[in-house]
């Protein structure tokens, strides 16, 4: 270290040798000094975000590509990696599948609401089966309780509670009616969101970026968004997983309902519909002309909700 | 000075490595050959095998043809018995068939309703339309039924009594639009349970009866619109 100035510091024993810039204090050098310490503080402070997302996401899901550009090679690595978190997080096994659509299947729900009776047993399976938030509650099925004569969404009441049926109501039952015209996915900024070969609207929880745009587009209020991080009891956790379904979801991201796809795609019923004790529920693949929910479409009084928009809903509702 | 600037840009040089180096711990490699989505679905070997646990105890019986699997309505197991009131010297309680009494007792066709009878089933709740009892039950064999053209029908079979007059449910309830069910909507995957008619519906009375609300959700817009919490 030898010092090139024109005056180094007094005594040639090298006591009391101070740092060269600060023994030669000229304005110039004091300014530059202190732009470059605010420069540096500017950009550590830039980037102290990315050190609170880092603590927050592992890095791997932070550099997590969006679904549908994955190999399975990749969503095998992921997949892991969640339920080893969840292992961690919340001490359960879970087992989380990537369920894909089966060839030949269009899902279609039907509510027969001359037998509905507003009960909210689908609300609770929904809960359940979906590994919701336990102290709110939440849910992807709204029940409404309806003035009698109208179809009308918005005089509609969620609040009701006692005895039902009440004589001069109806009730009706409102979840993501897997639109065939989805505004929610037309909206999406990043693509987060997307309707897949069956007609089931999906959300890539990993890619969704909370803007809530979906929500906002919604015309039957189906979209949730995460407060909060789900909080349910270990034994609670419903470890029958699906990737796109009901895995534990981040906080901070969309959900919906996907028809129980973790269920549906498997052959299954939905949840809602085996809680149902009215049987007022039906579920079906509408390419089957055999089945059900075809015999519904061709026999029954049919309605669909806010058919003006025309979101093209694959939820109907009918009446005896 | 130089020292400065050359000891600043390496800093900022040495922050930028380690921020990727962090960022790339662990990310998964890329596979360059990706096919972009299996279709072939997937877990389907994990679909049950057993049948429906809940009415294996039911005697079963099938409808409708499919490829592997059956819609299975669920029956009741036989007549119905009758708790007795009384216990013999042993203490004991028993349960009896119908015929016991009925077999000696001989029908009275003018009791219409459970108000008239003098002797037993009083007080028994009966709204079922203007039927008298023997419009179901069987009086020449009181452990079967009895349809509308005097021909004997098994307790296990009550939906074809049933459905003699209620058809429009029971052409709804063949397609699935009327009774709830459980399993698979795919019978190439998995059997179907479904409920037979008394099991929702008491044929005495068979309207279905009220429920109470149990689970409502506590989201924020089902908070009570007089408390603010938002802004005070």
């Amino acid at each position: 270290m030898t010092t090139t100035n024109d005056s180094p510091p007094k005594g040639e024993d090298g006591r009391d040798r101070s740092l060269p810039v600060i023994a030669n204090p000229s304005r110039r050098t004091a300014v530059k000094g202190a732009f470059a310490t605010l420069g540096a503080a500017a950009f550590v402070a830039a980037v102290s975000p990315l050190r609170q997302a880092a603590e927050r996401t592992s890095a791997a899901e932070f550099m997590q590509s969006h679904y549908k550009r994955l190999t399975d090679e990749d969503k095998r690595k992921i997949i892991e990696r969640l339920e080893a978190e969840a292992k961690e997080n919340h001490g359960v096994e879970v087992e989380i599948a990537d369920d894909r659509p089966i060839p030949g299947t269009k899902f279609v729900y039907a509510i027969n609401l001359s037998v509905c009776n507003g009960n909210g047993k689908c609300v609770e399976a929904c809960h359940k089966e979906n590994n919701h938030d336990r102290s709110t509650g939440q849910s992807y099925i709204r029940v409404l309780e309806m003035p009698k004569g109208t179809m009308d969404m918005e005089e509609g009441n969620t609040t009701y509670s006692g005895v039902v049926p009440k004589d001069d109501k109806f009730y009706l039952p409102v979840q993501c009616q897997q639109c065939d015209e989805p505004p929610c996915v037309d909206v999406c900024p990043v693509k987060a969101t997307w309707k897949e070969e069956d007609g089931i609207v999906v959300v890539d929880y990993n890619w969704c970026i909370g803007c809530r745009y979906c929500e906002a587009a919604c015309p039957y209020h189906a979209r949730r968004f995460n407060w909060k991080q789900a909080e349910i009891p270990a034994e609670e956790i419903n470890p029958d997983q699906s990737y796109l379904s009901n895995r534990l979801r981040p906080v901070g991201v969309v959900e919906k309902c996907t028809y129980c796809l973790h269920r549906t795609r498997r052959g299954k019923l939905p949840a809602c519909l085996e809680a149902c004790p009215t049987g007022a529920r039906v579920f079906g693949n509408i390419l089957d002309p055999d089945s059900n929910i075809r015999w519904i479409l061709e026999n029954k009084r049919v309605y669909i909700l806010k058919e003006e928009l025309g979101t093209k809903p694959a939820f109907f509702y009918y009446f005896d | 000075m130089t020292r400065i600037a050359s000891l600043l840009s390496a800093g900022v040089v040495c922050t930028a490595v380690l921020m990727v180096v962090v960022c790339w711990d662990g990310a998964p490699p890329r596979d360059k050959s990706h096919s972009e989505r299996d279709v072939a679905a997937q877990s389907i070997s994990s679909a049950p095998s057993g049948g429906p646990a809940h009415a294996s105890a039911e005697a079963q019986r099938t409808v409708g043809e499919t490829a592997h699997h059956a819609v299975v309505v669920r029956q009741p197991e036989g007549p119905p018995l009758i708790e007795l009131a009384e216990t013999d010297p042993q203490g004991r309680t028993g349960k009896v068939a119908c015929s016991t009494c009925h077999s000696v007792r001989k029908p009275n066709l003018a009791n219409r309703t459970s108000a008239s009878l003098d002797e037993f089933h009083q007080g028994l709740t009966f709204n079922h339309g203007t039927l008298a009892c023997y419009a179901c039950h069987n009086p020449d064999q009181s452990d079967a039924l009895r349809l509308a053209d005097g021909s004997l029908v098994e307790y296990r079979d009550v939906m074809t009594l049933c459905s003699q007059c209620h058809a429009a449910q029971a052409t709804a309830f063949r397609h699935g639009a009327h009774g709830g069910m459980n399993g698979h909507w795919d019978l190439s995957r998995g059997p179907q349970t479904k409920n037979n008619c008394i099991d929702c519906h008491d044929p005495h009375e068979p309207s279905y009866p009220k429920m109470i609300v149990g689970f409502k959700p506590r989201d924020r817009f089902l908070k009570d619109e007089t408390t603010h919490d938002d802004h005070e």
